[in-house]
């Protein structure tokens, strides 16, 4: 009997009748699966008797999803547990930190220390190894920075036309706090933001001679555009510094990056040589590309963080005219 | 050095570029340019398999002025220019397939970032494919994680998009972050990142037997954190909502390449890094094996519950995904072939499937229920007649592209002793069994006009050019899925090649 009546729903599935109706609400609504228990609670109700029915109805009941509330919970807890027991065995093995024979210390990095300085020109032999040893890692990183610009973009921007009807986040207010001056913002803002500005432009362009470079730079040049813009408000700054402006610096500073890395790859793996002076060691203008590069890197991290910041605060910058 | 040699890099460089192209062209201008960099992208690749082909050898290419363990390199041979030049063929086709649909669910002026997104991951995959350095691997692996993201999300007007990203996001990072792991470990044990030292350098730790423990624990990270980023089965939880929720061009990109490319690379490290002979006796390979066998039965069973079209289709890749696994894990060549060929089965199936599916959903109002799509395929012929071949396919019907998977697969096992062929062979049987059950019982759900459908009646007028695009692709998507079946040899015959090449 029971094997029949299972035949029969098999027949039934077959047949192209649904098993488990699924509730009106999410046929008429949008696709979202807005509450598993009620597909779950409907699964019950047209399903006949039977061991795996009456499983599913205490799964369903309050205490069923509270019990497995608290074994999910468990079960996570103990797997992290392992797993960082593994990783922390794991590295009780590893060769002695810092040891001078330990296996990482090995002909790659004695190159790039000991001929860094002859080979690529940058006395920060940091610079040296991102921006021309391995330089395709690094353009790589750059257009991380730049997908995550996209993605956020595609999240966030706010194109005013579609305001009304589909914003993603409708409930988010624009520039919510504009009216309230913060007296101490505003006067440390003054002092400290023309001042950040100067040392990012300083990091960047000494990338190649000291500690710093294109990622760092950047990073304090777009606090420094959001400290301002916190201080004194989008409005001020997008003056001079409109989404349109923001969009093209990064589509020069990439643009530039690859080109002139597209250069160098190819000089390289063809065996030709790059014409690219490298410069007497020590002066600004040395390091052969490392210094453009460098710019680029800035140039983008900072619109990737100020642009972010934006988003979040307002939906965009506006594009000015 | 010929000019062919520069075209891996050159089209790497010109995808990179264009995502940033596209980012201030305008939506309506980057579609095209996207297409005509698919098709640019298909040739080259194509005369580079040409190229290594009458060469009989791969190359190393550098990227810059320094050689092997200092700069980075990219590695081209046969298996690798196959995959290119496919992975540059279905994106063109799929967006082609898709566009409709994509200028339907992105906001006008968010298009062009949907073009931005594609290009970023075409040129991530490319470089997944070619590279021959760990941390470059890595590095691409984030832009493929963000933009893979960004494609499920442009689709948010559909809420559930946003859940799935938010899902999928979370597990493709944990997985980079398990890959990242490794590759750290690996680095302070061996001092090299790039493919041929490290390769030697764990050889060496082989043979005076060092550091055995680090070891299988940096195999097993590697693995499953790969394995998470191609939904391997106990991990592919995040899959059916993000490919569902996506517009049906990103679900044909999602499922047939970016699952892929994660798995092509993994290959290469088995091969270049891990070495056969050790992967074939390795745990890595049972647990990969089991997983995989898992997945082809369970996915299947899971695909049988769905009442939605597109999560159906979701939860049969988690089954063919298990397919490429269980090859890979039975550690044999024969076995690695399997999979290489299911790589390039599944990669031509399902983003014909996913194409379909938009199109079905385009003649009922936009429902993914099989219930509403019930006479789709009247309404929509082609994408019926696409379907069909699609589910023939995915069975293993003779001369239908799944059938050289299902043999190579078969004749892998067969040829190997003990547990692991009866499971595989178990395993096929009834998966098969499985696909042929729900795929035929959705074949004939969309082909019954039995008027329960409310679109019945529904009559919609195409846009003439994308309608053309959409004919262009889905003829494209067959050819190949009948060739792949009568003319399996090209392919399979290639990855042979390849993968002796990769050792």
């Amino acid at each position: 009997m029971a094997s029949y009546r299972l035949f029969r729903r098999f027949a039934n599935w077959v047949e192209g009748e649904e098993v488990y109706p699924i509730p009106e609400i999410e046929k008429n609504g949008s696709s979202v699966r807005e509450h598993p228990i009620t597909e779950d609670m409907a699964r019950v109700r047209s399903s006949d008797e039977g061991v795996g029915t009456l499983l599913r109805r205490w799964m369903d009941s309050p205490q069923g999803v509270a019990a497995f509330r608290r074994v999910y919970t468990v079960t996570a807890a103990l797997l992290c547990a392992a797993i960082v027991t593994l990783l922390l065995v794991t590295v009780s093995y590893l060769p002695r930190f810092g040891a001078p024979d330990n296996p990482a210390n090995n002909e790659v990095p004695r190159r790039y220390i000991e001929q860094g300085l002859s080979e690529t020109g940058a006395i920060n032999v940091v610079a040296g190894m991102i921006l021309d040893y391995r330089a395709f890692d690094t353009l790589g990183e750059s257009n991380v920075l730049f997908a995550a610009t996209v993605a956020v973009l595609i999240l966030l921007r706010d194109d005013g036309e579609g305001k009304k009807k589909k914003r993603a986040i409708p409930e988010l207010k624009q520039e919510p706090e504009r009216e309230r001056p913060d007296p101490i913002l505003r006067a440390s803002a003054a002092v400290v933001g023309p001042f950040a500005l100067l040392y990012g432009v300083y990091v960047i362009l000494n990338g190649h001679l000291s500690a710093g470079g294109g990622f760092s730079g950047g990073a304090i040049l777009g606090a420094a555009l959001m400290l301002l813009s916190a201080a004194f408000g989008q409005e001020k700054l997008e003056r001079v510094f409109t989404a349109r402006r923001c969009k093209a610096l990064t589509f020069l500073a990439l643009m530039c990056y690859a080109l002139l890395k597209s250069w160098s790859f190819y000089t390289g793996a063809n065996h030709l040589p790059s014409g690219i002076p490298l410069g007497t060691p020590g002066s600004i203008l040395s390091g052969g590309l490392i210094l453009p590069l460098n710019i680029c890197v800035g140039l983008v991290v900072g619109c990737t963080m100020y642009s972010f910041y934006a988003c979040f605060r307002s939906g965009g910058m506006r594009d000015g005219t | 050095m010929t000019a062919v040699q520069n075209y891996p890099f050159a089209l790497i460089m010109l995808f990179l570029a264009s995502g940033v192209i596209c980012f201030v062209l305008s939506g309506r201008i980057a579609k095209w340019y996207c297409l005509v960099l698919c098709g640019v992208g298909t040739v080259m690749m194509a005369m580079t398999l040409r190229y290594v082909l009458a060469a009989g050898e791969s190359y190393v290419y550098l990227m810059g002025h320094f050689p092997s363990p200092w700069g980075n390199e990219l590695r081209i041979g046969p298996f690798e220019a196959l995959m290119a030049a496919l992975f540059c063929a279905i994106a063109l086709f799929s967006i082609m397939g898709g566009m409709e649909h994509i200028l339907e669910d992105c906001e006008e002026r968010k298009v062009n970032l949907y073009f931005a997104s594609f290009c970023l991951l075409m040129s991530s995959m490319l470089a997944l494919i070619f590279t021959n350095d760990l941390f470059t691997a890595y590095v691409f692996i984030e832009i493929n994680t963000i933009t893979a993201c960004a494609l499920v999300m442009l689709n948010y007007r559909n809420g559930g998009a946003l859940i799935a990203t938010t899902r999928y996001l979370i597990m493709s990072l944990l997985g980079s972050g398990l890959f990242l792991i490794a590759v750290i470990l690996l680095y302070d044990l061996t001092g090299h990142l790039l493919m041929e030292p490290l390769g030697a350098a764990v050889e060496t730790l082989r043979m005076t037997g060092g550091y055995l423990f680090p070891l299988t624990v940096i195999v097993g990270l590697l693995s499953v954190g790969l394995g998470i980023k191609s939904a391997i089965f106990p991990f592919h939880t995040w899959l059916p909502d993000a490919h569902a929720n996506a517009t049906s061009a990103s679900s044909a990109l999602l499922s047939g390449l970016v699952l892929k490319a994660y798995v092509i690379l993994l290959i290469k490290l088995i091969y270049r890094v891990m070495s056969m002979e050790s992967h074939a006796v390795s745990f890595a390979a049972d647990m990969l094996f089991v997983f995989g066998v898992l997945a082809m039965i369970i996915g299947s069973v899971l695909a049988m519950g769905e009442q939605d079209l597109k999560r159906m289709l979701a939860y049969s890749s988690v089954a063919q995904v298990g397919y490429i696994y269980a090859g890979i894990g039975l550690g044999t060549t024969a076995g690695m072939i399997a999979a290489g060929t299911q790589i390039v089965t599944h990669a031509i199936t399902k983003p014909m499937l996913f194409c379909a599916a938009g199109g079905f959903m385009g003649v009922s109002g936009g429902s993914r229920r099989i219930s509403d799509l019930r006479g789709a395929a009247w309404r929509d012929p082609l994408s019926g007649v696409a379907f069909f071949v699609g589910a023939l396919s995915m069975i293993g019907i003779p001369l239908f592209g799944g059938f050289a998977t299902k043999l190579q697969l078969t004749l892998a096992s067969i040829a190997l002793p003990g547990w692991k062929a009866w499971l595989s062979i178990a395993a096929i049987v009834l998966s098969t069994v499985l696909n042929a059950i729900y795929y035929l019982k959705t074949t004939a759900a969309l082909y019954s006009k039995d008027g329960t459908s409310p679109y019945d009646e529904l009559r919609v007028t195409y846009r003439t050019l994308y309608r053309a695009l959409y004919v262009i692709a889905i003829l494209a998507f067959i050819i190949l899925n009948i060739w792949q079946g009568i003319g399996s040899g090209t392919f399979t015959g290639i990855i042979r090649e390849g993968l002796s090449l990769l050792g």
